[in-house]
């Protein structure tokens, strides 16, 4: 049905509630294996078996956080060595201008600060947030995917996606409901 | 206290009846539910109400607030010889309170990272307010070396790696510019990793606020999160990062606070122990300041379910262990300066315990090496009121070490000539109840506009979270 995937600009996709975190585990699961791939799941509590369901991949965020512990951590003893022994010479005591074992604890600092503020930072940009506006929050149902309800939301960018087919397909899940998302 | 199993328990939760039958207390108490958790800690915050106890508690601390505020334009105007401190005693109440109020900051770094990476489940209802607290803690700590500048605007010149306008830049094989590089790091990747947690909690309030206001300004702080799994997914792992990050971040905070005496040549300071034994001291004090804020907050917005007597008990256990590293600590030092047979430190150690300063000594043993030994028992673990009590006896007597370790090395210099004796004026003492209202200030806000226990890592600990095994 490679020609019936029009998308359509008045819906952003269909949304399947569910009252616990299993039911979306396993409706996730379920739409994978009928084929659908533009989908997310929506929930109050981390589900780390929703990884696998959705077929995610492995976050890079780890390897940016690495990078910015280095960067920070030659930043850091770059700064005491340029400071002490190039930009100011003074001798202390007789000390070489490059102390390196004094320049350890700055360092270390530097380079927490630098893998810090990159997690913190890079994991909100790769989220995409702060986001203000969001389709799924129409759905007046989702105040409470914030509390204690459970939702699968199948885009309509889905190249699987049809209005009549898939909704048939998200009620043959046993959701508490199905709703358009409005984009 | 015996431990009667909850009314509403439901037959599912069969962890915790087992907990129930065992002599340890469960982590939650049974019965709750996503809901019943959520709007138990919401409601705190939402509710139009506010007790005449909040109001009471923050007018108190606002008086202090006042008093911190009077003493810091008194010593701007004047100059920080309205302090007590004066050579040989350079170094006194602003080092001292700076030193406690960063120790008590410790605990809540432990509990929310340390714990977090044991996988101890216990550390969930605690890690909000604990962390709060740190970040708290660390602004009050902040004062005291800023404000000892006497000319804090001019501090960036002495403490930022900004040249002066001889171009000269700070001196980094300094202790005390690695204490400003470790401090700032600390207060910054605190309150990084509060913010993080608060996030998620911060779309439960906007979903569930009642009036505009609230929904626009708990929206925004969060930042339009709506709980996507891909989302979930690098949260969690960014929160495990920053977890993995803060725990050698921590210990080495008071390790470089320690350094501040220890790389001095002074006896009583010049000491290998003292970045363990500080490290150890900070999280003892730092636990008691986390028990005398949870007893209070249990009490009085109904919390027993979440902060259980498990909490209670792990929390006097870590205080015991940690407790008595510090008093090994105390043993060490006696030793150190018996065994070194250098007559400075032998006399540094007879003039604490025979001295002009020894009640202090004394009282610190009899708090932190004695008295600690009654959380060996059971009935002591289970007295909440006497427990309140004896964490506040605990910060007492962390402060009296601190003002033992400095006071009493510096006062008797190495020529009897220079003698001097130390003691704080009124404004030293203002200062010091000064900051304890303003955190105490910030304390009752933070109760009365952020939810104080984790709603989110609650919600995971719930029997409704776990996924039920399904066939097929």
């Amino acid at each position: 049905m490679s020609h019936a995937a029009q998308h359509d600009p008045t819906l952003y996709g269909l949304m399947a509630e569910f009252d616990n975190p299993t039911a979306l585990v396993a409706a996730a699961n379920r739409a994978r294996l009928d084929g659908y791939r533009n989908m997310d799941a929506y929930s109050p509590i981390p589900i780390e078996e929703l990884n696998e369901a959705l077929g995610l991949r492995r976050t890079r965020l780890p390897r940016l956080v690495l990078l910015g512990g280095i960067l920070g951590g030659l930043a850091g003893f770059g700064l005491e060595v340029w400071t002490q022994a190039v930009a100011y010479q003074m001798n202390v005591g007789g000390r070489p201008f490059i102390s390196w074992p004094q320049f350890i604890p700055v360092a270390f600092e530097t380079t927490v600060m630098g893998a810090a503020f990159t997690a913190f930072f890079a994991m909100w940009a790769l989220n995409k947030l702060p986001m203000p506006y969001h389709p799924v929050f129409n759905v007046p149902a989702f105040a409470r995917a914030s509390t204690d309800r459970f939702f699968l939301c199948i885009e309509a960018t889905d190249l699987r996606f049809d209005q009549t087919a898939t909704r048939k397909f998200l009620e043959s899940l046993h959701p508490v409901g199905v709703s358009d998302v409005e984009p | 206290m015996a431990e009667q199993p909850h009314p509403n328990m439901a037959a599912g939760d069969a962890a915790a009846g087992v907990a129930l039958l065992s002599r340890t207390p469960p982590v939650i108490q049974p019965g709750h539910t996503f809901e019943t958790v959520t709007e138990t800690i919401s409601h705190a915050v939402l509710s139009k109400r506010t007790g005449i106890g909040w109001f009471f508690g923050f007018f108190i601390a606002f008086l202090l607030l006042m008093v911190l505020n009077m003493t810091i334009a008194k010593l701007l105007l004047t100059g920080i010889g309205i302090w007590g401190n004066n050579i040989p005693v350079g170094w006194a109440f602003d080092i001292i309170n700076f030193v406690w109020w960063i120790g008590i900051g410790h605990a809540g770094t432990l509990i929310s990272a340390i714990l977090l990476l044991f996988r101890q489940q216990w550390r969930t209802s605690i890690n909000r307010f604990a962390e709060a607290m740190t970040l708290f803690a660390v602004a009050c700590a902040a004062m005291f070396p800023l404000l000892h500048t006497g000319r804090p605007w001019l501090a960036a010149y002495w403490l930022f790696p900004y040249p002066n306008t001889m171009e000269l830049w700070p001196q980094f094989r300094s202790p005390l510019i690695w204490d400003v590089f470790a401090v700032s790091t600390y207060g910054s990747v605190s309150a990084l990793f509060w913010y993080t947690g608060l996030v998620p909690d911060m779309a439960t309030l906007r979903d569930r606020a009642h009036t505009r206001r609230a929904k626009i300004i708990y929206g925004m702080m969060a930042l339009g999160w709506r709980g996507s799994a891909r989302h979930w997914q690098r949260y969690e792992t960014a929160y495990l990062l920053l977890a993995g990050i803060s725990t050698p971040l921590v210990l080495s905070v008071h390790s470089v606070v320690s350094f501040d005496f220890a790389v001095s040549v002074l006896p009583g300071w010049h000491a290998t122990i003292f970045p363990p034994y500080f490290v150890a001291g900070a999280i003892y004090s730092g636990f008691a300041m986390v028990l005398t804020l949870a007893v209070p907050l249990r009490k009085f917005y109904g919390m027993e379910d979440f902060i259980t007597m498990r909490h209670i008990h792990n929390m006097t256990k870590v205080m015991l262990v940690t407790g008595m590293i510090v008093a090994y600590g105390y043993a060490n030092e006696a030793f150190f300066a018996w065994y070194s047979a250098n007559p400075y430190e032998q006399y540094m150690m007879a003039n604490r315990m025979k001295g002009p300063y020894a009640v202090f000594y004394w009282s610190l043993i009899a708090i932190n090496a004695c008295m600690i030994q009654l959380f060996w028992f059971r009935k002591v673990r289970d007295n909440v009121a006497l427990l309140f009590v004896l964490s506040l006896l605990v910060n007492v007597g962390m402060w009296l070490e601190r003002f033992i370790i400095i006071v009493t090395s510096l006062h008797r210099d190495f020529l009897p000539s220079s003698w001097g004796m130390y003691a704080p004026t009124r404004w030293d003492l203002g200062m010091f109840a000064g900051t304890i209202g303003l955190f105490l200030a910030l304390f009752f806000l933070f109760v009365r506009f952020l939810p104080a226990i984790a709603m989110f890592e609650m919600r995971t600990i719930v029997p409704e979270a776990k996924l039920k095994e399904h066939h097929g």
